[in-house]
């Protein structure tokens, strides 16, 4: 098989391969996926397809996550936001299919509620944004917290790594940093200029 | 409920379709020998089933290990718990077993590292003092090695080293950048590192117009599309099925090898998944390749009055000598490449570079050694896989470095500046495994647990397995050398150092994937179930060969070994046939 046979015989052609790798059909988002069935076991293809029935998170559960991914992975000059990504919904995937993130979800997403009803007199997702960093910030830095403030800090890790996860997963997160693979190429190894510059040329 | 039973007898049965049935079935139906070969798993084509080159968001769970214990994409069906298969342990053995049910087996998804075992892995009681020698030796079976390089097609350098023994190479892929880093480290600690040896078509196998040359993607644990890596699968069983001589029935579960009142093999009991129903096929000879314990669990199952112990088990050593491989390990964070160059760094998906075992064992409080696997560079960000989200750290670490304005934070954070951090880190990890040689021991075993079966009423196995001090020691010297190597590379490192309390990080047996023995190689009939033709001693059509036959493992991963040993007892078959022996 010659390099062109290769590249038809995994469904590229004579298209660059970058346009179709990266490209959705029209009306599709690449991350509004259907359950996929090539290459999976019957018992995985039906466990996908009730997982994407099921409901776990409740919409005031949702729109806090919603706010919290946005805090935590907001818009900047070189992407959009963690809701621009879809990250809640990931989330709300993951928490399904992963039970073990159910519990302290919930039960974290409660713990901050109360903590902002006690401290403000409002839910987290009604106070203003600066009642809501003023809360954050006793949690979001792990060293730093007092010893009452722990359980938010578990929370507090675990809602900032599924947020990374479904934001720098997504395709606008992929392309934030930078990654360059994932497409047929011939790898002759790091570029002259990269080498020298850490003194690896003779390594 | 009836037992379906076929007229039709097959020249050869071969049950499982991995390195072991599939190199016995491709050379046999390419001698014209009518073979059926039995498969306890589903079809499996990498052209068309396979998840290369599909992004994390092509899955709802972005890559992570829900239903794969190695992420998503990965081409394994199976993992170390099966729905309604299990497996039981006794005397606080942890055991871990991998399955992969599939036309294929577990090469689908292997990291294709692809070593041959030296002159003193084949004699290590005479080189080592301990364990048996094998009853043959590298010269005898250098040119299978020889044979699979050209036929399947392996990477690697020319070294001359006299125990890892150079092979027949296509060129090795260049290193990525953070393996550039580990490399230094460990030849500063005076560790010769070389390149790895992987199947992995970098050039275009020659004489082979079915398999495409590898276009780097570093996804061959997904297994390839255009057949550029080797999988049972795509470079033996399916073009065995394309020359006429092999049929397969996939989903189909053994029960037992059924013998005669001669004690010789005539057929093979299976279930069939598709219709629950029961099933016999007849054959002169049969192959076992069923993987390391199932192949011992179906010979213990396989009980008649000739063969009282389970099936060419007078030795009462079928299930025995179970060993794996040592495993431990270390991964680094280097600072120095943090906001690192971008660029396609995919390279391919086995080992960029190694290094053999480079200390003299007589010198050390263990017999034998173990290899450096080294890894590191710009991975596809992903979920699940071996490694998780690479960026899990990044909340951790950045209060540990500098930010771009030089000065310190407290680590953790949101916002903006956390965003950036996750750039920042991106590409900056770097790690080395280690993976060591264990000897096989008589009382670190498989055994049917006799009060629990399948769901197909196929009584189960039971596991004792228990590290020794020679492991456990070889494991606190692997973590001696990850403590110099995080010195030399000078990173944070990832991995707290362990210590007695936990073996010193040494993985749970099984862990390695690389577990082999149970139906060992030996000349004398009382101490081993086969002969050094992989044919059994107590009787003459039945054929093991799979990584049971192991009399004993090197620190080499053990697939190679594997199709050399079954390509040979499949050329002895032919012979054997010729003679009207079988």
């Amino acid at each position: 098989m010659n390099r062109r046979d290769s590249l038809k015989a995994i469904g590229i052609g004579t298209l660059t391969a970058g346009a179709v790798l990266t490209g959705c059909k029209p009306g599709e988002t690449a991350e509004n996926v259907q359950v996929a069935t090539t290459g999976r076991e019957a018992f995985e293809i039906a466990r996908d397809k009730g997982l994407v029935k099921e409901t776990y998170f409740d919409a005031h559960e949702m729109a806090t996550i919603t706010v919290l991914a946005d805090i935590i992975i907001p818009k900047d000059a070189k992407s959009g936001s963690a809701t621009d990504a879809k990250v809640p919904a990931f989330i709300e995937f993951i928490a399904k299919d992963e039970p073990q993130h159910q519990l302290p979800m919930r039960g974290g997403l409660r713990w901050l509620d109360v903590q902002c009803l006690n401290k403000f007199g409002n839910a987290f997702i009604d106070c203003t944004s600066k009642q809501q960093t003023t809360l954050l910030d006793e949690i979001a830095y792990p060293a730093l917290a007092k010893p009452n403030m722990q359980q938010g800090v578990a929370f507090f890790n675990k809602m900032r790594e599924l947020t990374a996860i479904g934001f720098f997963t997504s395709k606008m997160g992929i392309a934030d940093l930078g990654y360059k693979g994932n497409a047929p190429g011939k790898w002759e190894g790091v570029p002259q200029d990269v080498l020298e510059k850490y003194g690896l040329e003779n390594v | 409920m009836q037992i379906k039973k076929s007229s039709e007898v097959y020249d050869v049965v071969i049950i499982g379709s991995g390195a072991g049935g599939g190199m016995a079935g491709y050379v046999l139906a390419n001698a014209g020998v009518k073979v059926l070969m039995l498969e306890a798993g589903p079809f499996f084509d990498p052209a068309k089933d396979s998840q290369q080159l599909k992004w994390p968001y092509e899955s709802p769970r972005r890559g992570g290990n829900a239903t794969r214990p190695m992420g998503d994409f990965d081409a394994s069906y199976g993992g170390w718990q099966m729905d309604g298969e299990p497996y039981t342990q006794k005397d606080g053995s942890e055991f871990q077993w991998f399955r992969s049910r599939m036309l294929g087996g577990r090469t689908n998804h292997w990291a294709r590292i692809s070593l041959r075992m030296g002159p003193k892995d084949f004699k290590c009681k005479t080189a080592y003092g301990v364990g048996d020698d094998w009853p043959i030796t590298y010269d005898e079976i250098k040119p299978y090695y020889d044979k699979v390089d050209r036929l399947i097609g392996v990477y690697g350098s020319m070294e001359g080293m006299d125990n890892d023994p150079d092979g027949i190479f296509l060129p090795a892929p260049k290193p990525r950048l953070n393996e550039l880093f580990v490399k230094k480290a460990a030849t500063g600690l005076g560790i010769k590192v070389i390149a790895g040896r992987g199947s992995v078509l970098t050039a275009p196998l020659p004489g082979n117009k079915d398999r495409g040359a590898c276009f780097f993607c570093g996804q061959c644990n997904r297994s390839c599309k255009i057949y550029g890596d080797f999988s049972a699968s795509s470079c033996l069983v399916i073009p065995a099925i394309n020359t006429g001589n092999l049929k397969v029935i996939t989903n189909a579960v053994v029960r037992e090898i059924l013998t005669n009142g001669d004690g010789l093999a005539t057929g093979v009991s299976y279930v069939y998944k598709d219709d629950m129903q029961e099933y016999q096929v007849n054959t002169k000879t049969v192959i076992l390749a069923a993987s390391t314990c199932e192949s011992a669990r179906i010979l213990l199952n396989s009980k008649s009055s000739q063969h009282p112990n389970g099936l060419a088990n007078s030795s009462n050593v079928v299930g025995k000598y179970l060993h794996d491989s040592t495993q431990g390990g270390t991964a680094v964070i280097l600072p120095q490449l943090l906001d690192r160059d971008r660029f396609n760094e995919d390279g391919v998906g086995s080992l960029h570079l190694y290094a053999p075992w480079w200390l003299d064992s007589k010198k050390l409080d263990f017999p034998r050694g173990y290899h450096l696997e080294i890894f590191g560079g710009m991975m596809m960000p992903s979920y699940g896989g071996y490694f998780g989200f690479e960026g899990v750290t990044t909340p951790y670490l950045n209060g540990y470095l500098p930010g771009r304005d030089g000065k310190m934070k407290a680590g953790g954070g949101y916002g903006a500046g956390l965003k950036d951090d996750y750039r920042r880190f991106y590409g900056t990890m770097a790690g080395v495994g280690f993976h060591g040689a264990s000897t096989a021991k008589e009382d670190n075993y498989c055994e049917i647990d006799p009060g629990v079966v399948d769901k197909y009423g196929i009584p189960v196995l039971r596991f004792r397995y228990k590290w020794g001090t020679d492991d456990v020691n070889q494991a606190k010297h692997m973590q001696q050398m990850a403590g110099a190597m995080l010195k030399q590379l000078g990173g944070i490192p990832l991995i707290q150092p362990a210590g007695p309390e936990t073996n010193y990080g040494l993985d749970k047996p099984g862990k390695g994937i690389h577990e082999v023995g149970t139906i060992r190689m030996g000349d004398d009939p009382k101490k081993a179930p086969l002969n050094k033709w992989g044919q059994t001693h107590d009787c003459k059509n039945l054929f093991v060969t799979d990584g049971s036959v192991f009399t004993q493992q090197s620190e080499k991963n053990p697939t190679w070994t594997i199709l050399a040993l079954s390509m040979r007892t499949a050329e002895y078959i032919l012979e054997q046939r010729k003679k009207q022996n079988v």
